[in-house]
């Protein structure tokens, strides 16, 4: 199969300033890919990036014919006015279907179907008509991927998922995206801050700091220069325990 | 009964009442989304930079609706990118741009007319002040903000729910955010004349926070803002006419009454159900 996006020698950023300089990698189906690197490495201007919303400014990005078709779902990082947000579960995950409608100005029977599907899917069901803003963090969380999947089959986007959320919240967070990415096969991206935490979930790693400075399968990157500068010693032996 | 025939048989009350519940509704409607997305001020903004363009039409003898829509719209569109690339906070910036506007109307007046009544009603309102065109145009921008809120319902939940996912999703934002910014400009200068530069953007604000109060789904809320502007509006006109008060601030009041009746009404229930 072709890789779903292909970045060659691309550049990213806003008025002459570039956040993201010369990177090259290749996401392909199936791939866990996580984005780690310290503030204003050009993580979230990299994924506004590959979510098409960004051209690149020099070099090139190629999306496969089958993702641009399937769509690509998005998990935006929270903002403190939607934390607070008066709007049911179901509202939230419905809105998702946006992208496939078109100009439509309502939401169709198959649109209200696929909304329940993937609210089941992430166990929101019972859920459905509370209002987001009562719900925890974990579940919050759980809405936006319901949401998110209502847009694709292929492939999540994640900008810093786990950011306040509590441990016990991450892990579970990380048990679902594991599920999705094993299970049924979506190729997930994920930006984080969690380097501890994402290493032993995601098969393949990109350190930025403007550069790539590392993009390879996690094992190699414990054991490069970049991974263990970031990392610190005595992850070795922790990575991917199930396998 | 006997005294709504009475301010009905006023054809400059007719013209308020017509022309007031209509600004009312839309400022309802629109005030959730910027509630939401936390540009509240921006309607306090407005209403100065439309007192000051105002001030200014009328020291020149423009006409004062065809310079003030089209000063104000520029300034929602400005405060509005001011919000996106935020170097200046936009709260500051949002104070900033009201302030000035409002001391250039008052010294525009002061230099030309001197502070007249005409000022004090700019400021406080004045039930007179809608004009049988104002009444045209509130039909106009009314019809416009309901088919907004009909047809790109879904559209404008999801810009309001999450701008990014919304912008990720194909949504072309910036138009619906230019949109609502306009939409929310006329209102305003529209308003701004009955209800006062001050007190306008208690129009936009009100319903929406009051809704929120006890209503969980977003189409709960804009219905019930909708309808709750509407109706304070005409129990503040009632009000008003009755106890010879100026419009705008009792319709505020009866605005503040209602939040605070929802607000206790929410406390009820949550007692309830604990």
């Amino acid at each position: 199969m072709k890789p779903f996006i292909v970045c060659e020698h691309a550049d990213f950023g806003y008025e002459n300033q570039d956040a993201v300089i010369d990177l090259s990698i290749a996401i392909e189906p199936g791939d866990y890919l996580c984005i780690v690197g310290a503030n204003g490495s050009g993580k979230s201007t990299l994924v506004k990036g590959l979510l098409g919303l960004l051209a690149p400014t020099a070099g090139t990005l190629t999306v496969s014919e089958q993702l641009r078709q399937g769509g690509i779902g998005y998990l935006p990082q929270q903002t403190a006015a939607q934390r607070d947000f008066p709007a049911t579960v179901y509202e939230a995950v419905l809105s998702g279907t946006l992208s496939r409608r078109g100009n439509r100005p309502f939401y169709s029977l198959k649109e209200k179907r696929l909304a329940k599907q993937s609210m089941e899917r992430m166990g929101i069901t019972q859920l459905r008509a509370k209002c987001y803003r009562e719900l925890s963090g974990g579940q919050q969380q759980r809405v936006l991927i319901a949401r998110a999947l209502c847009a694709t089959e292929q492939m999540l986007i994640l900008d810093e998922p786990v950011t306040g959320l509590d441990p016990s919240a991450i892990q579970e967070f990380y048990h679902l995206v594991r599920e999705l990415n094993q299970r049924d096969g979506i190729t997930v991206v994920m930006v984080s801050h969690d380097v501890r935490g994402v290493i032993r979930e995601a098969n393949k790693i990109l350190h930025m700091q403007q550069r790539a400075l590392f993009f390879g399968t996690a094992a190699d990157y414990v054991q490069s220069e970049a991974g263990k500068r970031f990392l610190g010693e005595g992850i070795l032996e922790e990575v991917r325990p199930w396998q | 009964m006997a005294m709504i025939r009475e301010m009905l048989s006023y054809p400059f009350l007719v013209r308020a009442l017509i022309g007031g519940v209509l600004v009312s509704l839309c400022a309802a409607l629109l005030g959730v989304s910027l509630v939401l997305k936390r540009y509240s001020m921006i309607g306090d903004g407005l209403s100065h930079v439309s007192f000051g363009a105002l001030s200014v039409a009328v020291a020149v003898g423009w006409q004062p609706l065809a310079v003030s829509v089209p000063v104000v719209a520029l300034a929602a569109f400005l405060l509005l990118r001011l919000t996106e690339n935020s170097r200046i906070k936009s709260d500051a910036a949002i104070a900033m741009i009201s302030a000035s506007a409002l001391a250039l109307g008052i010294v525009v007046t002061s230099l030309t007319t001197g502070m007249t009544t005409d000022v004090s009603s700019y400021m406080f309102g004045s039930i007179l002040a809608m004009s049988r065109q104002d009444v045209f145009l509130g039909v106009i921008l009314s019809a416009v903000v309901l088919c907004l809120f009909v047809f790109c319902y879904n559209k404008i939940f999801a810009i309001t729910f999450d701008e990014n996912f919304a912008r990720a999703t194909g949504i072309r934002v910036r138009f619906y955010n230019s949109l609502i910014a306009v939409l929310t400009a006329v209102t305003i200068v529209l308003g701004m004349r009955m209800m006062g530069a001050m007190l306008i953007s208690s129009l936009v604000i009100f319903p929406a926070l009051t809704a929120m109060r006890i209503f969980k789904s977003f189409r709960s809320v804009v219905v019930c803002s909708g309808i709750l502007s509407v109706v304070c509006f005409c129990i503040g006109i009632g009000a008003s006419y009755r106890l010879s008060t100026p419009a705008g601030a009792s319709v505020v009041l009866v605005n503040l009454a209602a939040y605070g009746l929802f607000t206790l009404a929410s406390r009820l229930c949550a007692r309830k159900y604990k």
